[in-house]
């Protein structure tokens, strides 16, 4: 940028028009809000319809996006309340084993053991995780990221749960179209229930623990608290993540506790923007296809994502789904300074 | 039975003093947290056996060399990456961790894990104390640990670049005032951070192969003994690797060996369920807890 000038950003007219709910006169301003979202929820929903065309393949790369997405909510929904957690494969791990441990050994239907493990293995993570609430930033980041690595030690050496070959042969779910349905509308629904959830006034305590706890500790409320209902609903989606993930696959073993499944949530959160919602899932869907097509390169994928999460944390910290949505709502202009138009 | 607990005891808690110091000190200094420090240490012993094998350099010389090499690149790591996050903790946490990530992962696609990548013992031959074999490699990392601990000590509170590093750790804007460039102490304390790491690889790693996992490993040991001591006493580092080498001895001997991490988890659990602030820490527990 030329010496003398600066960059001005201003409202799109017709943002400023449709700003106020009153002001929507026109299909075209209709359009202009509600499309980008129709758009997105319509082709979330018509793409498993389409497996004749995109084939399998792209179905179960679609899948695991999906499933990616839940992740990265939950990851988001974490940092939204200060919590950045670099090891979102405990929660998957937990629901996946939730749910091959009811399957195999108990005999429950997926009807019974996918709702079952959800919530069971979302009451586990938040009592393991409650003792170390305590600890914010870089302390939280390190225990998250222990978490997985050990169980996964621990299943190694004691060989429960099936040790190292973990539980197979599990039952069968209806197919890739039903499983992907599944997830689509989990996907849908998460999003929309946490964006709605931080409109709420409870919502507003959450992002007021991101800001600055100390303020919510003076506030008299309890941030411990409202900290552990924080993990338990973001441990939601993942652990459902993790149980349907299982029962597609028919096999829960030791890779669900991988460090690839806490790094994917976590470079997909941060493409999309960290603490955006609808971010995270765009991320998810831009990153697993790339991750899918590098797959004949083995574990450098990992250290694939650890370039796009460097370059996106240092070049764009506020990530794609800001970036795009300043573009669609404003315009950019050079101006000269003020000094200059004397 | 007893005394090589205590004899092993003594060199594990020197091998997680040495493995966890350069981490605590870049900490201490510039409140980053360097999640990259196991990626560091394994690149330099990477190094250091590329310099000694493929290109066969005398041992001191390739090992003074890889000191060098990855002080300067972990002043790279400040200048080029960190500096653009710093103050935002949460982001410096997510870069430092994609370096240490890149790092390790990279050598694991290279291939790097087979039994032929390990390093020379500086000293062969072993001796005996208090009943116990104990070969010279061991005494020599006890020595090295003892000696940067008190090279430490030195450092910040006898040398003038050691106390502008300690007073920008202190209150940074004070130590601004009197005249400390914020990014150039910074930048020191990486550096430091990864010759100490250089150090521990080159002390640690020829007692066994060069595995990739232990990167991760050695970001958990750092995390257990800093939390465990109280972050801003260098005491309570030494005294915190105390702990946690005794204590994964006596369960290793009592117990299984594999119930040893659960000892860093367990630790970090009952310290912040009884005293927060670690056992020397003096700040309260939630503000300075970032």
């Amino acid at each position: 940028m030329k010496a003398g000038y600066r960059k001005e950003r201003i409202d799109r007219g017709i943002k400023a028009r449709t700003d106020d709910i009153f002001a929507i006169a026109s299909y075209r301003e209709i359009l202009y809000l509600a499309g980008p979202r129709i758009f997105a929820v319509l082709a979330l929903l018509i793409f498993p319809l389409l497996a004749n065309i995109t084939g399998m393949y792209w179905q179960t790369v679609a899948f695991i996006a999906c499933i990616i997405a839940l992740l990265s909510l939950s990851w988001n929904l974490m940092f939204s309340v200060g919590l950045v957690s670099l090891g979102q494969a405990f929660f998957f791990g937990i629901g996946a084993y939730f749910t091959g441990y009811l399957d195999r050994f108990l005999g429950l239907s997926p009807l019974y053991s996918i709702p079952l493990a959800t919530i069971a293995g979302a009451v586990l993570c938040t009592m393991i995780i409650f003792p170390v609430l305590r600890l914010r930033g870089i302390y939280f980041a390190l225990i998250t990221f222990a978490l997985p690595l050990f169980l996964m030690r621990i299943i190694e050496a004691t060989g429960m749960l099936g040790g190292t070959e973990g539980i197979s042969g599990l039952q069968r779910l209806p197919g890739i179209t039903f499983s992907l349905y599944v997830t689509v509308i989990a996907v849908l629904a998460v999003t929309f229930i946490f964006l709605r959830l931080f409109d709420t006034d409870y919502g507003l305590v959450l992002r007021a623990i991101h800001d600055n706890d100390m303020s919510v500790l003076a506030g008299g409320l309890s941030v411990q608290w409202y900290k552990t209902q924080a993990v338990f609903i973001a441990a939601l989606p993942a652990t459902f993540a993790g149980a349907l993930m299982t029962l597609h696959y028919r096999i829960v073993g030791m890779p669900t506790f991988a460090v690839e499944n806490s790094i994917l949530p976590l470079t997909a959160a941060v493409l999309g923007g960290p603490g955006s919602f609808a971010g995270g899932v765009l991320g998810a869907f831009i990153l697993v296809p790339v991750s899918e097509m590098l797959r004949a390169f083995g574990t450098l994928r990992i250290v694939m994502y650890g370039i796009m999460l460097l370059i996106f944390v240092v070049g764009l910290p506020e990530g794609i789904f800001r970036y795009a949505q300043r573009k669609y709502f404003q315009i950019e202009r050079i101006v000269p300074l003020e000094e200059e138009k004397k | 039975m007893f005394e090589s607990m205590l004899v092993f005891g003594l060199v594990n808690s020197a091998t997680l003093l040495l493995l966890s110091l350069g981490f605590s000190i870049t900490f201490g200094l510039s409140g980053v947290a360097n999640f990259a420090h196991g990626g560091i240490y394994l690149l330099s012993g990477y190094l250091a056996f590329f310099l000694i094998r493929t290109i066969g350099l005398p041992y001191f010389i390739a090992v003074i060399l890889t000191i060098i090499i990855t002080a300067f690149l972990g002043a790279a790591i400040y200048k080029l990456v960190v500096i653009r996050v710093r103050g935002i903790v949460l982001n410096e946490v997510i870069a430092t961790f994609a370096i240490g990530i890149c790092i390790l992962e990279l050598f694991r696609w290279l291939g790097y894990v087979t039994y032929e990548y390990s390093l020379p013992y500086i000293v062969r031959g072993r001796f005996t104390v208090l009943g116990t074999t104990l070969d010279y490699q061991r005494l020599l990392i006890v020595v090295v640990a003892l000696l940067l601990a008190v090279f430490v000590w030195y450092f910040t509170h006898r040398t003038k670049t050691g106390m502008a590093l300690l007073g920008m750790a202190q209150d940074e804007y004070t130590a601004l005032a009197v005249g400390v460039d914020s990014d150039w102490a910074a930048t020191y304390s990486f550096a430091i951070g990864g010759a100490f790491a250089a150090v521990a690889a080159v002390m640690i790693l020829p007692l066994g192969i060069i595995n990739i996992n232990l990167g991760y490993e050695v970001l958990l040991i750092a995390l257990a003994v800093t939390v465990l001591g109280g972050l801003e006493s260098t005491k309570g580092l030494i005294l915190g690797c105390f702990i946690l080498g005794y204590a994964q001895v006596f369960t290793s001997t009592f117990f299984a060996p594999h119930w040893k991490e659960a000892v860093y988890l367990l630790a970090i659990l009952i310290v912040l369920a009884v005293k927060p602030s670690g056992l020397l820490g003096k700040f309260k527990e939630l503000e300075e807890r970032v």
